[in-house]
């Protein structure tokens, strides 16, 4: 019984690990400044938790293909005792835990602990039971006030925005795919009209939690034009499974023609 | 003449007469006839192009988008989807048995205002390969939100107050109609022209309402004959719908 | 502490039915309640969970009667979304609260912690009944919402406001159902509190001559430990669920702020924050987990040194540290469900390093069994299987912690299928094998009857491959971007996921039948196993110095006098342990 435990516990593992080692499934090429920063914690990550979780479930393994019942053979403690073993794991836990600390928090700082650019484009994001939509100021450059009660999906007043009387909210252009110009920050405002969702492309290496009640920042850079998704991730209804918008990334004249012809509508 | 002759012309005139009578026209209800135009004053707001850009399915199917409708015009000034109803002066009357539906096609309402009278059976279909959440937001009625997933059955449903109740789709919430409950069997819709025909109406004096969904509706008394009444409405709109 | 006085009988032997069966003070059958009531809601949530998996694979399959549970869940016995998400949220509840919290805990705890420090019963008997009967009570109201209103909340187990805090506003499943499972959860609360009292008093206060704090198994060190955590986390649950109801019965705004428009108009409510929901829901639910786990530790601690026939490494000292530190380390790091809510992005710095420190103990643990393995006489019969088992999937889960640890990797990582991997790893498999363990270990000694070990092997093989199965592809699917909570997979970059999740699918249905093997082995068991011996395993704890079952009293009227540690495995002589309760060795010997 220990040699078949031994065996299928190896076997488990070495099988797991595979489907790692050849990326049969894996993270999206990333398409933004910070992603590269991600994608390589995460990679140093993986080695290291790759190499502990092979380690031991071989060594599990080996110890109980050897270890069994046999008789006239006594049983030995491992050789120094839990001391060296203790010692072992505060020291290479412990240094691997503070590397992993050090250069993470880079990672995390750069996207959610720096402020924008000064040059972003700022586009308003909201979010709602079972849709996202976009808001760009127009060339005005001025976004007009929101007023929940004023919401009004059906004829289209996605930010409850006044145009009768607020001249500033006249030319906002309301789209359902988020828009943008390559390599140019963008900031987005997040705001939420009744549950708790999530804006996440998986390209960007972006994710954000958008509550009701608070404006919530995020900025990033796209470095490749292309159509991505972008999925709500946090559980906010039966239509959870459905929102979504895409990211459309175009080459700067496309975006400035693009906008202009919004623009004029 | 023989026998035969002898049952053979009444019994030609029989046929004759029962072909005459099965195939002649439907006899005209009892009752007059209400039709007229629903137009509007001032600038109409524009009506926005939809982005349905979240469902590629529905996207494909409206290029051009389609536009909003929460104020639609016509050819010489005229308003479409109001509702015309008689709203004080009648006796109540219990609904019909036939039903009303309500289709969900690429990713719209179709119709987009539904006329019924309160307790008629409605049901709502889905024809669409994508699932819908159809949630309608009575203030009167008992309030529901459900899914139709692509190939549900229809929801069968009825409204027991006259409301007009506005009704979106939260997983596609440009999807915007209402079903206006009226407690009466005598309303009519103003088609692409603004016209509106309601037809069956006993003679009397009655209270005839106009309501479109971004204006505050508009009464006027009406005395219906045993023909014809003309009955037309003038909304005043402002530039903006929002 | 000093050695207590031994218990003096708090009752008599029971007689009657009633008395001794149902409305019991004996902590043996409250044990034995709380465990059956832990089977009945394993099968149930087990059940929930195939029906959730067929769906995934299957998103159009009429499942053969589904609308008898619901008919408006599903119309045509076709799953709707709405209910989907209510299935998912009744399953984690049942399996959290219920399975996992009362199984190894109040289960196994409540038979043999009095036992095991030498007591005749636990402190409060009677409040150990009402405990029962309340997480009971419980139970039903949280069937119960099954049938009400319109069905069971959809919110999740973690049930975020302002989802489940608007009533019915926020849509389908979160009417009265939800409020069923505050109240459900509220009662729950209580439940374990009263245990928890029970359990930290027996401990302190009931045991026998002899038996100091550093001489008690480490099965009771985890229960008393788990008790204390307890103490504090479920006092924190209980008013946030009662929060929950005045939000969303009496219009008040803890969780609410102001502005949301729900159903076309602006809600009334002003002032509250979804983020107080989080806090006071985490600072419950991480502590939680612990509590799920630790119960699995103490309880594959005992009887893996009984497998292996010596002392664990770094004998019971090292592993009460392990098991103290991720207790009072569990109370710290609440804030890594919470790097992307939206708090300020600096606190998840200060979560994740609490976070990433406890790996230190955990690990330690894990390199205490692995080198207990080392230089062992395994017997492998089932209990020790599973004990070996439990030690590789708590690797393979405690793996993936260490990704979802660093605020920069959850930002990918959060919300997809990675952590659902990582969390049934430690719970639902890890925790579960230690409920296993401790059935096949302790089951002769509860009913007095030898379980099957053909069918426990069988048993253990099936469910460690299948589990392996279930979940190791869910990390593969987590890396790819599959989001969880999803009633179905309509988005272009999950549709070639599909085919994974239908592998899954198939790998937990097999599972699941496998678990019928173990069911039946209690049956048989039950009734047609063979006498248990008082020490089938020839074990040194209390509870293998009485008969099998024990008498009402436990030890029969003795006073039993402790002279030895827990794990006195492998010493010299023709029996190769000494218990606890043997005379202690003449010098000389």
């Amino acid at each position: 019984m220990g040699k078949a435990f031994g065996a299928v516990v190896s076997i488990i593992a070495l099988v797991s690990a595979y489907f790692i080692v050849v990326h049969r499934w894996w993270l999206p090429v990333d398409i933004s400044t910070t992603g590269p920063l991600i994608d390589h914690q995460f990679n140093e990550t993986m080695v290291e938790a790759g190499i502990l979780f092979i380690a031991a479930q071989l060594i599990l393994g080996l110890f109980c293909w050897q270890y069994g019942d046999k008789p006239g053979r006594r049983v030995k403690e491992f050789p120094g005792g839990p001391k060296p073993v203790v010692a072992f794991g505060v020291i290479i836990v412990g240094l691997e835990i503070l590397a992993l600390s050090l250069v993470g928090s880079k990672a995390w700082a750069a996207i959610y602990m720096t402020p924008a650019p000064s040059d972003a484009i700022h586009i308003d994001v909201q979010a709602e039971q079972f849709a996202f939509f976009f808001r760009y100021p127009g060339p005005d450059g001025k976004f007009g006030k929101i007023h929940p009660e004023l919401m009004n999906d059906g004829n289209g007043d996605y930010f409850g925005i006044d145009p009768m009387n607020d001249v500033a909210a006249r030319d906002d252009i309301m789209v359902g795919t988020l828009t943008i110009p390559v390599n140019k920050p963008i900031l987005l405002t997040l705001h939420s009209k009744d549950m708790i969702h999530d804006f996440y492309v998986p390209e960007l290496r972006i994710q954000q939690d958008i509550l009701p009640g608070l404006e919530i920042p995020i900025h990033f850079t796209a470095t490749k034009v292309g159509r991505y998704e972008i999925a709500c991730t946090q559980l906010c209804g039966l239509g959870h499974y459905e929102m979504r918008a895409f990211l459309e990334v175009l080459p700067q004249d496309k975006f400035d023609e693009w906008l202009k012809e919004q623009s004029g509508d | 003449m023989g026998l035969k002759h002898i049952i053979a012309v009444p019994a030609l005139f029989l046929a004759g007469s029962s072909l005459l009578v099965l195939s002649a026209p439907p006899a005209r209800p009892a009752g007059g006839i209400i039709t007229g135009k629903v137009t509007y004053t001032g600038t109409p707001p524009k009506m926005h192009p939809i982005d349905m850009s979240k469902e590629p399915y529905c996207e494909k199917l409206h290029n051009p988008p389609d536009k909003t409708q929460t104020v639609v015009t016509g050819p010489g000034d005229t308003l479409e989807y109001v509702v015309v109803y008689i709203s004080a002066g009648e006796k109540s009357m219990p609904p019909p048995t036939t039903g009303e539906r309500f289709d969900q096609k690429g990713c719209m309402y179709i119709p987009h205002i539904l006329a019924m009278q309160a307790g008629q059976d409605l049901k709502i279909y889905t024809d669409d390969p994508v699932a819908h959440n159809i949630h309608p937001e009575p203030r009167l009625n008992a309030e529901w939100n459900k899914s139709q997933p692509p190939g549900a059955p229809p929801i069968d449903v009825q409204w027991e107050k006259p409301e007009f109740i506005p009704v979106k789709c939260n997983i596609h919430p440009w999807m915007h109609g209402y079903f206006a409950v009226v407690a009466t069997p005598h309303y009519a819709v103003t088609d692409a022209d603004g016209n509106y025909k309601i037809v069956g109406v006993p003679p009397g004096t009655y209270t005839l309402t106009a309501w479109q969904e971004a204006n505050s509706p508009i009464s006027k008394q009406v005395t219906v004959t045993s023909g014809e009444t003309k009955a037309d409405f003038s909304f005043h709109v402002l530039p903006y719908a929002f | 502490m000093h050695d207590a006085q031994p218990a003096v009988h708090h009752h008599t032997a029971p007689e009657g039915f009633i008395r001794k069966y149902v409305f019991s003070v004996d902590h043996k059958v409250i044990g034995l309640q709380y465990y059956g009531l832990a089977l009945v809601a394993v099968f149930v949530g087990m059940v929930l969970s195939w029906l959730m998996r067929l769906h995934l694979g299957w998103a159009t399959l009429a499942i053969p009667g589904l609308h008898l549970l619901s008919s408006a869940g599903a119309p045509g016995n076709v799953m709707t979304p709405e209910y989907y998400l209510s299935l998912m949220t009744m399953h984690g509840t049942i399996m959290v609260f219920f399975v996992l919290t009362n199984a190894p805990l109040a289960g196994f705890g409540n038979y043999f912690l009095p036992i095991q420090v030498g007591a005749a019963d636990m402190a409060f008997p009677r409040m150990n009944m009402m405990s029962f009967w309340v997480t009971f009570t419980a139970f039903i109201v949280l069937m119960l919402s099954f049938f009400v209103g319109d069905g069971p909340p959809l919110s999740g187990w973690t049930a975020y406001a302002t989802l489940s805090s608007v009533g019915g506003a926020s849509g389908p499943g979160e009417a009265t159902g939800q409020t069923f499972w505050a109240i459900s959860i509220a009662l729950f609360c209580i439940g374990q509190l009263l245990g928890s009292l029970n359990f930290i008093s027996t401990t302190l206060d009931l045991r026998t001559k002899g038996m100091t704090l550093a001489r008690l198994p480490l099965s009771t060190w985890a229960w008393f430990v788990t008790s204390c955590i307890g103490l504090l986390a479920f006092a924190d649950l209980l008013p946030a669920c009662i929060l929950l109801i005045l939000d969303r019965s009496f219009g008040t705004s803890f969780f609410n702020p102001a502005g949301m428009v729900l159903n076309g108009e602006v809600a009334k409510y002003s002032g509250g924050s979804p983020l107080l929901w989080q806090h006071l829901f985490w600072f419950f639910g991480h502590p939680e987990v612990y509590i799920a786990i630790i119960p699995a530790f103490g309880i594959v601690s005992h009887i893996l040194a009984a497998s292996a026939r010596k002392p664990l490494l770094g004998g019971t000292r090292v592993l009460i540290g392990c098991m103290i530190a991720l207790a009072f380390l569990s109370y710290v790091v609440w804030g890594h469900h919470m790097f992307l809510s939206g708090l300020n992005p600096f606190s998840a710095i200060l979560f994740s390093v609490p976070t990433l420190i406890i790996t230190i103990p955990a690990t330690i643990a894990v390199l205490m069994w692995i080198g207990t393995v080392y230089g062992a006489r395994l017997r492998f019969n089932t209990a020790c299987l599973f004990c070996l088992g439990f030690i590789s999937v708590f690797v393979s889960g405690g793996i993936s912690g260490f990704f979802l640890a660093q605020p920069s990797i959850d930002i990918y990582l959060h919300a997809t299928y990675f952590v659902v991997a990582h969390f049934h790893f430690v719970m639902a498999v890890a925790a579960i094998f230690g409920i296993f363990a401790g059935t096949y270990f302790w089951m002769p000694k509860m009913i007095g009857r030898m379980m099957n070990e053909t069918l426990g092997k069988w048993h253990f093989w099936l469910t460690f491959v299948g589990v392996y199965c279930i979940f190791m592809p869910m990390h593969y699917l987590g890396l790819a971007g599959n989001v969880r909570r999803y009633a179905a997979f309509t988005d272009n970059f999950l549709v070639p996921l599909i085919p994974v999740h239908k592998f899954i699918t198939i790998a937990a249905l097999f599972t699941g039948a496998a678990q019928f093997i173990f069911l039946f082995n209690l049956f048989y068991t039950r009734f047609w196993g063979p006498k248990a011996p008082d020490n089938p395993w020839e074990a040194t704890s209390l509870e293998w110095s009485t008969t099998s079952p024990p008498p009402f009293d436990n030890f029969g009227g003795r006073q039993m006098v402790v002279n030895h540690g827990a794990y006195e495995y492998g010493v010299e002589g023709p029996k190769d342990y000494i218990m606890q309760t043997d005379p202690v060795k003449v010098a000389g010997d």
